[in-house]
């Protein structure tokens, strides 16, 4: 297992760099050039080259790739240019402010579509299982930015319950109920297909272990209905929910760029909205390595719990 | 043979609802099982032998119905008692095994926990206490190494071996009533052999009736005391052992005694019962064997046969034993097969 898990990491370091080549590459090809969204319109061509040089735009990009990499090494991921403050500077309370936004959307997520999903496979075809599954069929296919807008239509402009964005009132003392009306909305917005999709994994999951011989031994040594359940049942469905959860994490990132640019929630997602729109190179490199990083930690640990919680997997 | 009744079944029904209709599975079974006895359910792929043993622990799927008069065991009505209680006589009063050891173990939980399983369930001990025990019962069905075997996982047990997990899970509880569903049919013919004398043994260790469920008549003859020849959800002939293989009655026992191999006849096609079993799910009027039996009288298409009554332990359900029938000898190939059949009995009989 130790051995395994180090060749892993040994073999994430080619594929983070790739990731890295790719996206650097991506940024640049990107039509528009900061040079000159950071001058007035009538600069002259020298104030252009400058600038240019002051951005270190000048060279070829593979040697601004390099150099990237370079200072990258040394943990130094450059100035922004749009603020002109160092990216590292910048980055953690949005990555703070992104976290808290997933870690409660996973749990909430989860906490509903796990016992939901058990109890469709127990009623499978009765009509609680239809009602669920149906409601979960609308959840993996409305839009996450329709259903935000008419979420915040109604409860924050008409009925006024809610605030419309951000994470907390302005000019409060942020206590942790303000904090908690901030989150409900854009947790309820992300949550909506995760949930849905977990839930119809679950599901299928466990109505497949019901039919298992297995399940048959368990209550035929009789055991109460509980322990067949968790114990023998619920058990061998983690190795797939383990699966969703690993790439559930990964796309939920993607999902917060929508779900935060709705909610104005300060978060990575709309910092990487706002750095496409400045072009602010170093900004969008950091935030891809942060995004490149969490995915191979997440399927890292993923494969180190599946040997956890099934004995036939071993590495 | 005058022995305690343990368990009594009595014109147990069970259906299945489905999609497209309903299957009737069983279709009233009456049965005692004595004490300390061997009783064989044989019987063709799908005439009820699975289902109706199931009925008696309920372990059927949320589709099935069971119904009918009664199953007494210890003076009390299983069909009247709910999941709980019936969890207090699953696993420590009546116990069982099924046809496939590769499936029948959780592939997750560590082989020895779940024979401590029921232990820890029925007799309360400690985890320390119930895992002393499973290994005990691991070293008794003959495993080696038990100690060490005990936290490994299902993967790592060959298919007999884990027939023999099964076997000590079963008799883990001491249960009085042991229902081994096809226990060998998965496995090779040693280890075949190997599974039968180990059930045999723990059986007399600890005087447990046994329901067997087989197909193939090799192995009845070599374990059962009395045979429930089945067919299309109800118990067509049933007798002792020398009277089904001896003295049959019904055709459809005729047939499952000429399907057995004969070794003395090199190069023999196996014979088979000709057609199929019937669809469940639309009994046919009459005896439901009567299109596959050539033997069918007029009255077979019309009613079906009460039991008839051949002695006070052997009773058939064939219009054939009715005093206006004539008079028709089993097939002769049956006689062929007597030295095989009374190989085995003896066998049986010598180690008993
Ligand atoms: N879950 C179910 N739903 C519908 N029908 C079922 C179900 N389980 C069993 N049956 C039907 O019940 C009948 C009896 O099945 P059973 O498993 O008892 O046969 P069996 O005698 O044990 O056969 P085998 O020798 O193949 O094990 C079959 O016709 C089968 O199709
Ligand atoms: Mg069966």
């Amino acid at each position: 297992m130790g051995k395994y898990l180090i060749r892993r990491i040994l073999i994430a370091i080619p594929v983070l760099l790739m990731v890295t080549v790719f996206c650097f590459g991506m940024v640049n090809l990107a039509p528009g050039d900061p040079s000159d969204l950071y001058l007035s319109q009538n600069a002259t061509q020298v104030q252009k080259q400058e600038m240019k040089k002051n951005l270190g735009l000048d060279k070829p990009v593979y040697i601004q790739y390099v150099k990237w990499l370079e200072k990258t090494f040394q943990g130094d991921l450059g100035f922004s240019f749009a603020s002109r403050t160092p990216v590292t500077e910048v980055i953690p309370a949005k990555l703070a402010a992104t976290v808290e936004l997933l870690i409660c959307t996973l749990i909430l997520s989860y906490a509903l579509a796990i016992p939901l999903g058990i109890v469709c496979a127990r009623h499978q075809g009765g009509w609680l299982d239809n009602t669920i599954t149906g409601v979960s069929f609308l959840g993996v296919s409305i839009p996450g930015f329709f259903f935000g807008l008419g979420m915040v239509y109604i409860f924050a402009v008409e009925l006024h319950w809610l605030p419309t964005g951000g994470m907390s009132s302005l000019g409060q003392s942020s206590g942790f109920l303000d904090r908690l009306s901030h989150i409900i909305m854009p947790t309820i917005v992300l949550s909506l297909f995760y949930c849905s999709n977990m839930l119809r994994y679950v599901r299928s999951s466990m109505i497949d272990i019901f039919s298992e011989n297995y399940m048959r031994t368990a209550v035929s040594k009789g055991l109460s209905k509980k322990v067949v359940l968790w114990r023998h049942g619920f058990r061998n469905a983690l190795v797939p929910i383990i699966t969703v959860i690993s790439s559930d994490i990964p796309k939920m990132l993607g999902g917060a760029v929508v779900t935060e640019q709705i909610f104005s929630w300060p978060g990575l997602g709309q910092l990487t909205i706002s750095s496409i729109g400045s072009r602010d190179y170093p900004m969008l490199m950091a935030i891809n390595l942060i995004a490149a990083v969490g995915v191979l930690i997440c399927n890292l640990v993923a494969d180190v719990l599946y040997a956890v919680v099934d004995p036939r997997i071993r590495y | 043979m005058v022995s305690k009744v343990v368990l009594s079944l009595s014109n147990l029904h069970v259906k299945f609802k489905t999609l497209s209709g309903t299957v009737n599975a069983v279709r009233g079974i009456s049965y005692d099982l004595y004490e300390g006895e061997t009783l064989a359910l044989v019987g063709e792929s799908g005439s009820g032998k699975s289902v109706s043993t199931k009925a008696i622990t309920k372990v059927l799927p949320q589709n099935a119905t069971i119904s009918g008069d009664s199953i007494i065991y210890q003076g009390e009505d299983l069909l009247k008692k709910g999941d709980s209680k019936m969890n207090k006589i699953r696993g420590s009063e009546i116990a069982m095994i099924f046809q496939d050891p590769m499936t029948s173990l959780n592939p997750i939980l560590p082989v020895g926990f779940q024979i401590a399983e029921p232990i820890i369930e029925h007799q309360h001990l400690s985890k320390e206490k119930a895992k002393e025990k499973a290994i005990k019962l691991m070293e008794r069905v003959g495993i080696v190494k038990a100690e060490e075997r005990y936290s490994q996982y299902p993967h790592q047990f060959s298919g007999g071996m884990r027939q023999r997990v099964m076997i000590a899970l079963a008799v883990a509880c001491h249960p009085h009533i042991m229902i081994a569903d096809e226990p060998t049919t998965a496995l090779d013919v040693t280890i075949q052999a190997q599974i039968i004398e180990l059930l045999k043994e723990l059986n007399k260790e600890f005087n447990m009736s046994t329901i067997f469920i087989t197909h193939d008549m090799g192995v009845v003859a070599n374990i059962a005391d009395r045979i429930a020849v089945m067919y299309a959800g109800k118990i067509v002939e049933f007798g002792t052992a020398n009277e089904i293989f001896f003295n049959p009655k019904h055709p459809y026992t005729w047939g499952l005694l000429m399907a057995v191999p004969d070794v003395n006849i090199k190069d023999q096609d196996l014979y088979t019962i000709p057609g199929m079993p019937p669809n469940l799910l639309h009994v046919p009027k009459g005896d439901p064997f009567a299109f596959r039996n050539k033997y069918a009288l007029n009255i077979d298409l019309e009613k079906e046969p009460p039991m008839f009554k051949v002695s006070d332990t052997h009773y058939a359900a064939t219009w054939l034993l009715d005093e206006k029938a004539p008079k028709v000898e089993p097939p002769k190939e049956i006689l062929d097969r007597w030295k095989y059949f009374e190989n085995h009995i003896e066998n049986m009989q010598k180690k008993s």
